[in-house]
């Protein structure tokens, strides 16, 4: 399937059965376009290989939070597993987190580098554990002849001087959970008494911004329908706190919820991306740094001509650990028996693994095989699927339009680079980058 | 590929392959060979019982019989002998008079 785009002035097409892009020198049709690929045929329906080596692990070293984010896919009315009442430990032991570290250099198999990412709830309100993981970790990792590398995810309300010292120390990478300006964040990421945060987090951010220089720290968003405005919150984020990348996500919902974005909400967050987007070329071909991190994340995409039979590595190159210790496809499914994948101390039951590797491959997804997209997006994110379909192998059709577009978007961008900064397209882009865990 | 210039990283390993595959340019046919590749309607009748009011002209079979060699015995060898057996017929339904035998 071909998919035709302009960009500064001249026809470009990306070409869907490989996700290469060409630039045209006269129109062709698609048939001419296809005989000059002589592309051969598909190989069909292929499965990753056994024993696929593990990249990054996440761990959930607790199910508690802090705030009360009313929209939160942990805690909401949209939640998987029972972190009040249910079986699982309300935090992960040392002994854990210690059988998680040694679980994740075992399956890592021959890759040299490995990230153990550390997630909550609220992470920094199981910090000894973090302290004491990071050093069992990096001991196990000379011991075993890889490097390992460490981040977290956090809201940002815990952070003291102490820690933010010890982030440093460490080199720690840091994503913070943010929504925006005082009433945006306070209109979802309250306290239990319905407080509002932002006045918490804010000098605490600046705090760390200042310090922790060593590596980037990311601001991560979540989109809902009343906390829209998509370019306010990336210019008070950048501009008024100082981050220097700024990653967007529409909330995780089931459609009926009231902050869930409709289908209104996605044009209008769409003609924001757009903007931004533009306004992130612009600056790139003017040698300036802009840190709208998603059109970059999709650029580095475009660049390699990724082409994906899953939307994620979740369940592949990338594990959830519950508090317990069982392995999930990923975080957002720790602790979920539907969607358990082993235990840190057992591994991988191979057989769940093929199957849901099986299930979820994107030829099974029948509604994604006349889109021109399906290299990009591979019918997205399991939970988001399984949030709103009640089925992690659903294709999310909820957003397709908006997927395209954004896609057209990113094209456009990346054929205006590749015409007008190549230099960026090959230096920059291609670094490899640590996804935000969210 | 004489149109396409390689952009980014997958279209340069791409261009890679298919340079590496393509021999020298010329000499190809331009039609795909093998029956299988074909799709034909079938010319039998109409439905008043005639051959006036098919979709495509009832002459459009010795094409079908010619390139797409449904019928390959009863045609010359378009391949071999008689590469411009057509030539002379650029529309079949007026003027598939021109088309002559051959003579080996």
């Amino acid at each position: 399937m071909i998919h035709r785009f302009n960009a500064s002035g001249r026809n470009f097409v990306y070409h869907s059965d490989t996700a290469a892009i060409f630039e045209l020198d006269e129109a062709l049709t698609d048939a001419e376009i296809g005989a000059e690929l002589a592309s051969p045929e598909s190989p069909g329906r292929q499965l990753p290989p056994a024993g696929f080596p593990l990249t990054t692990l996440v761990l959930n070293v607790t199910n508690q939070c802090n705030l009360s984010c009313t929209y939160c896919y942990e805690y909401g009315e949209d939640k998987i597993v029972d972190t009040e009442n249910g079986a699982q430990p309300k935090f992960m032991s040392e002994q854990t987190a210690r059988e998680s570290v040694d679980f994740l250099l075992a399956e890592a198999g021959n890759n040299e580098m490995v990230h153990l990412t550390f997630f909550g709830g609220e992470t920094l309100l199981n910090f000894p554990i973090l302290k004491s993981t990071i050093a069992y970790g990096r001991r196990r990792a000379a011991e075993t002849g890889k490097h390992i590398d460490f981040s977290l995810t956090t809201n940002a309300t815990l952070l003291r001087p102490e820690i933010v010292a010890w982030l440093i120390d460490n080199q720690v990478g840091v994503t913070i959970s943010i929504d925006g300006p005082r009433e945006m964040q306070d209109q979802f990421r309250v306290f239990k008494n319905g407080t509002g945060s932002y006045d918490i987090v804010a000098p605490k951010i600046r705090d760390l911004l200042r310090q922790h220089t060593a590596r980037p720290i990311g601001a991560r968003v979540t989109l809902t329908s009343q906390t829209l405005d998509v370019k306010r919150i990336f210019r008070h984020l950048t501009e008024d706190i100082g981050f220097a990348e700024v990653g967007f996500a529409p909330v995780t919902t089931a459609s009926i919820r009231e902050y869930a974005i409709s289908d209104g909400g996605f044009d209008k967050m769409l003609a924001q991306f757009q903007e931004l987007a533009w306004e992130f070329c612009e600056t790139v071909i003017a040698g300036r740094h802009h840190g709208f991190s998603n059109v970059k994340d999709t650029l580095e995409e475009i660049h390699k001509g990724v082409s994906k039979a899953y939307p994620c590595g979740a369940g592949l190159g990338l594990m959830g650990v519950s508090t317990s210790g069982d392995v999930a496809l990923c975080h957002r499914f720790a602790g979920s028996d539907d969607h358990k994948l082993g235990s840190v101390t057992a591994g991988v039951d191979r057989l769940v693994q093929i199957s849901l590797l099986e299930k979820h491959h994107i030829d099974n997804k029948t509604d994604c095989t006349q889109c021109w997209a399906r290299p990009m997006c591979s019918g997205g994110c399991y939970h988001e699927a399984h949030t709103r379909y009640g089925d992690t192998g659903h294709a999310n059709l909820h957003y397709c339009e908006w997927i395209r577009a954004w896609t057209d978007t990113c094209l456009q961008i990346y054929g205006e680079l590749s015409v007008r900064r190549p230099d960026f397209l090959n230096n920059r882009i291609s670094a490899p980058q640590m996804e935000a865990v969210s | 590929m004489k149109h396409l210039k390689p952009v980014n990283q997958k279209a340069h390993r791409i261009a890679d392959v298919v340079a590496k595959q393509q021999g020298p340019p010329g000499g190809q046919p331009h039609f795909p060979l093998g029956c299988a590749l074909v799709f034909s309607p079938g010319w039998e009748a109409d439905s008043t019982g005639g051959t006036a009011g098919l979709c495509q002209p009832v002459e459009r079979d010795l094409f079908d019989c010619h390139t797409g060699c449904f019928w390959p015995a009863q045609v010359p060898d378009q391949l071999n002998h008689a590469a411009d057996w057509t030539s002379k017929c650029a529309a079949a339904q007026k003027d598939w008079r021109n088309i002559d035998l051959v003579f080996p």
